[in-house]
């Protein structure tokens, strides 16, 4: 088990234990507000938009290009970005912070 | 070739032109194909407006039988959002469970009665009371009102012709103005009452903001279900391997109906407004002209779906346009996946065959396109 922190646009900060899935799974588990995953988890809404935290950029690593098209329309976007249900949960993650950005 | 299987007819003209001009009524139309232009478009409100004259940005043309502004769909930033704001909260019951069970309760009857071993016509027997009842819990409103529109046949919205449509549309319109009256005479928990004491701005929604507000549920949310419930039988019915996998692992649902979204893509393309002259991928559009966002091409665009033109139940990767894309993208889109992905687990878990006896497809005629929509009748049986 790790430990990911979600940081909502209200400012409220919720730590949650995690093992395997992806990130919007994550945060729908624990009804992270700003995380709606309407479409599973197929990359076609972008309501699981994340920001990571830049210490961690590397460990959670680039969208891929389909994913970056996603980011780019997004008005909330910034070199942070990732889409939660396109990242999968890895042992690396632990103590990951990531903000919410809607 | 299998009935389930649709062609794409713009294939050709997106490969090698990315638009297409269409005439529709003297106000011609430039199609956008390509997904990712038709992203841009929709997310470039400002170049691309919703809020033109009423009617106008729907393909065909509606500005000659309607003047009631459609809310939010008609209805550009900022004021869109403050409309949406008010309504989100409301269009996301489809999560709750009392909500979720009800449906499947309607979805579980309907199978069961198809169940008899009776041939049944699937749009006119199935589908159609489907939505009808469906709506009846987004609307938060007695089952049995469900009765009323199913008596308005499946033809109440179609555009066949201009005289006839305005006859069809008034049927639609005068009974939601007696609904709203209603409402206003006796508030209740419904989603008239609920917007009728809705406030923006500091005022009340008025009484022609929620008949906006109720004929976008309506009609954006009739044809579409209907299309995509008879569909994904048909689909069924020539995969009945795929009903098994459905049976065995119920949680594909969720990403199956995606994929049928992306395929049989139920709104074919939506129109916008040019705000200034401009140019879609390299082609001139000129101010005050019409483009759509066709989502139907868009999700089959070869350039980001890998094997576009196979339904893959299970496809990962699916950054489809179904529902549209950017502020104005489908408010019915939770209601929407909820009926067919309840429907794939009741159909999944009680039938085995469904043989189809018969059918007729449902053709969209975009002036040099021919497009499959789905069908006007298909006769089959349950087992
Ligand atoms: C499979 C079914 C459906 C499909 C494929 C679908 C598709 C779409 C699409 C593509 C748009 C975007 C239009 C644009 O950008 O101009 C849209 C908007 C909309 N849809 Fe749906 N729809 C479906 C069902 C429903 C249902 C059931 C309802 C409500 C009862 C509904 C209500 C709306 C509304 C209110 C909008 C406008 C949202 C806005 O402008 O902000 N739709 N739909
Ligand atoms: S859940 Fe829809 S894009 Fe991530």
């Amino acid at each position: 088990m790790i430990n990911i922190t979600f940081i909502t646009q209200a400012g409220e900060s919720k730590t949650v234990q995690a093992s395997s899935g992806t990130i919007m799974e994550l945060a729908r588990q624990h009804g992270i507000e700003g995380i709606d995953g309407d479409c599973g988890g197929v990359c076609s809404c972008a309501t699981c938009h994340v920001h990571v935290d830049p210490a961690f950029a590397e460990v959670v690593g680039e969208p891929s290009d389909i994913e970056k098209d996603m980011l780019e329309l997004d008005d909330h976007a910034d070199a942070y970005s990732r889409l939660g249900c396109q990242i999968e949960i890895e042992p690396s993650f632990d103590g990951l912070i990531l903000t919410v950005a809607n | 070739m299998k009935k389930s299987n649709f062609k794409d007819p713009f294939k050709e003209q997106r490969e090698q032109q990315g638009t297409a001009k269409m005439d529709d009524q003297g106000d011609p139309v430039t199609m956008v194909l390509r997904l990712k232009d038709v992203r841009k478009c929709a997310h470039d409100w400002n170049r691309f407006r919703s809020g033109a004259t009423p009617g106008r940005i729907v393909v065909p043309s509606e500005v000659h039988i309607r003047g009631t502004r459609q809310i939010p769909f008609e209805v550009d930033p900022p004021l869109h959002k403050k409309y949406r704001d008010l309504m989100e909260d409301w269009f996301r019951r489809p999560l709750q469970e009392p909500y979720r069970s009800a449906l499947r309760a309607q979805i579980q009857e309907l199978v069961d009665h198809a169940l008899k071993g009776h041939r049944f016509e699937i749009v006119e027997d199935f589908a159609l009371p489907l939505q009808s009842k469906a709506l009846t819990l987004l609307l938060n409103i007695p089952l049995s009102e469900a009765e009323v529109w199913i008596s308005w046949g499946t033809h109440v919205f179609r555009s066949e012709e201009t005289k006839l449509d305005k006859e069809k549309a008034s049927i639609l319109y005068d009974y939601i103005d007696r609904k709203i009256e209603d409402a206003l005479a006796a508030p209740g928990e419904d989603l008239y009452s609920k917007l009728l004491t809705s406030e923006l701005d500091g005022r009340r929604l008025t009484k022609e903001e929620v008949k906006g507000v109720m004929i976008l549920t309506f009609a954006g949310g009739r044809d579409t279900i209907i299309n995509a419930v008879t569909n994904s039988l048909v689909y069924l019915a020539e995969h009945p391997e795929q009903l098994v996998n459905l049976r065995k692992h119920p949680e594909l649902a969720a990403r199956a109906v995606e994929e049928l979204i992306r395929y049989y893509s139920p709104l074919t393309h939506m129109g916008r407004v040019a705000s200034e002259d401009t140019s879609v991928c390299e082609h001139a559009v000129k101010s005050n002209t019409r483009i759509s966002l066709c989502w139907a091409s868009a999700n089959r665009d070869e350039s980001v779906f890998d094997r576009p033109d196979e339904v893959i139940l299970d496809r990962k990767m699916n950054p489809h346009v179904g529902f549209g894309f950017g502020h104005h993208k489908c408010l019915g889109a939770t209601h929407a996946r909820q009926v067919l992905m309840l429907l794939l687990q009741v159909v999944a878990e009680n039938v085995t065959t469904i043989e189809i006896e018969g059918l007729k497809e449902n053709i969209e005629d975009l002036d040099r396109f021919e497009r499959q929509v789905g069908f006007q009748h298909v006769w089959a049986r349950f087992q």
